[in-house]
């Protein structure tokens, strides 16, 4: 009895490291590097972890925990309210309706749909801060950004599986 | 009888996707919403986002220190490194800097006495806040800062916020424990400047770019490039002569202003106490001060 509690309270607790690991990143993106232009091309880490979490355990990332990642974003970020949620979800709801053509597959098709959904997120993100603030953002900044994010992808990706096989394969 | 259950199990399944689409879709909904109820009532928006910022800022405080130091490691191996050229150079800076002081004493006692002569008053007093920046996020689409400081060490929102080089942003939302400083250079922030020879008025504003620009000057006025821009103190918001940067280009694109406080270097700053409410008090502390004094537009 006693064990079976302890069992299940440490599957729920590995369970929720997703979650936690990508809360994490939202909030170790805002730390000041004190590194010259990175804060304006700073890679996207929670939309990296957003997709692979989606990709390759898609039931420990519920919507409505990436609904809270995008929220927490926005508030430490200072973007408009929602916008981050709104991009978030749109890259869960596209990696879950292709997940077929990703799971299983070599590592560059991964980091390919991460290109195609990434620049997907940043243009809505990028239209809805526009219509928002109206005016049309530099685009140019954005650009850099986002092959920042697809060149960190890798270093990211290799640190979510080392995390899988550390704390959720032993199920 | 092996149909049966594996029919319910169909059906149960395909009523667990619809649940989950209809999650989906209600949260994709939601988040629309918050940002129609961010255009709606940004005071709502904006306490909810200083609460959230409050809740991090003892991480974010935490996990910016190591990052801090480690910065400050590499500057000291740089400056071990520079040791010789930097000293050549400070060796000649204050030879020249001594003949400014000459120049200033002598000024600074013409105009004491000609302050005395005309009984002139300074202005209000400034008191200074030192904080810590422990958040530097946007990104591409908001250019902001956060403080280690807030309400409990009486920071209000309005204050100027500066280093030593010069204006870095406005203080844009107060938590109880951590403040939110809104940028020279985002989209969002407009200041009222100086040309500082020419005097011309100015609005210095924000693109989200490195460098802000200059709107509404009169027709009439001319701006030299590498000319200083300063508050003028208008709105009575910020204390005036503030140096915020210099004019950087001047052509068909507007007039680019490069601000002197870098961003990636911004470690500890001031919170400039004006002794003025301006425009930009907040509505929260318009409450007690109503009630205490009927009558009274603070």
């Amino acid at each position: 009895m006693k064990t079976a509690f302890w069992q299940r309270l440490d599957l729920w607790a590995r369970q929720l490291t997703p979650f936690g690991l990508t809360l994490v990143l939202v909030i170790l993106s805002v730390v000041p590097l004190h590194v010259p232009g990175f804060a304006r091309v700073a890679p996207l880490l929670a939309l990296m972890a957003v997709y692979h979490w989606s990709v390759f355990y898609p039931s420990l990332l519920p919507a409505y925990a990436v609904f809270a990642v995008g929220v927490l974003q926005d508030c430490l970020a200072g973007t408009a309210l929602g916008v981050n949620a709104v991009v978030l979800l749109v890259a869960y709801g596209i990696v879950l309706s292709q997940r077929r053509f990703l799971v299983e597959k070599s590592f560059f098709v991964v980091w390919f749909g991460f290109a195609i959904v990434a620049a997907l997120a940043m243009s809505v993100s990028w239209a809805l801060v526009s219509v928002i603030s109206v005016t049309l953002i530099d685009a140019e900044v954005l650009i850099f950004q986002y092959l920042l994010t697809l060149g960190v992808y890798p270093v990211m990706c290799w640190f979510f599986q080392r995390w899988q096989q550390a704390f959720l394969n032993t199920e | 009888m092996a149909e049966r259950p594996r029919q319910i199990f169909r059906v149960e399944a395909s009523i667990r996707t619809l649940a989950q689409r209809f999650l989906y879709l209600g949260l994709v909904g939601a988040a629309f919403a918050l940002m129609l109820l961010g255009k709606a009532d940004v005071l709502l928006v904006e306490r909810v986002r200083a609460h959230v910022t409050d809740a991090v800022a003892p991480i974010l405080d935490f996990a910016s220190r190591p990052v801090a130091s480690a910065k400050e490691m590499i500057n000291e191996v740089q400056a071990m490194v520079a040791l010789k050229s930097e000293n050549d150079r400070l060796l000649q800076e204050r030879a020249r800097l001594l003949q400014w002081q000459a120049v200033a004493r002598k000024l600074e006692a013409e105009n004491k006495a000609l302050k005395s002569l005309l009984n002139f008053k300074s202005g209000e007093t400034t008191n200074f806040l030192s904080a810590r920046v422990i958040a530097d996020a946007g990104g591409a689409f908001a250019h902001s800062i956060v403080l280690n400081i807030g309400e409990r060490d009486g920071v209000e929102n309005g204050q100027a916020v500066v280093t030593g080089e010069g204006l870095v942003g406005r203080v844009a939302i107060v938590g109880s424990r951590s403040t939110r400083v809104l940028l020279v250079t985002d989209l969002n922030s407009r200041i009222p400047v100086l040309v500082e020879s020419t005097r011309a008025r100015a609005i210095l504003a924000g693109n989200n770019s490195d460098q802000p620009k200059l709107i509404h000057l009169p027709p009439s006025a001319r701006v030299p490039q590498g000319d200083r821009i300063i508050t003028s103190g208008h709105a009575g918001v910020f204390p005036p002569g503030i140096p915020i940067g210099v004019v950087a280009s001047v052509g068909d694109a507007g007039i680019a202003v490069q601000p002197f406080a870098k961003r990636n270097a911004l470690e500890y700053i001031r919170v400039i106490h004006y002794g003025l409410d301006g425009v930009l008090s907040s509505p929260g502390r318009e409450i007690p001060s109503k009630t205490g004094k009927p009558g009274i537009a603070r």
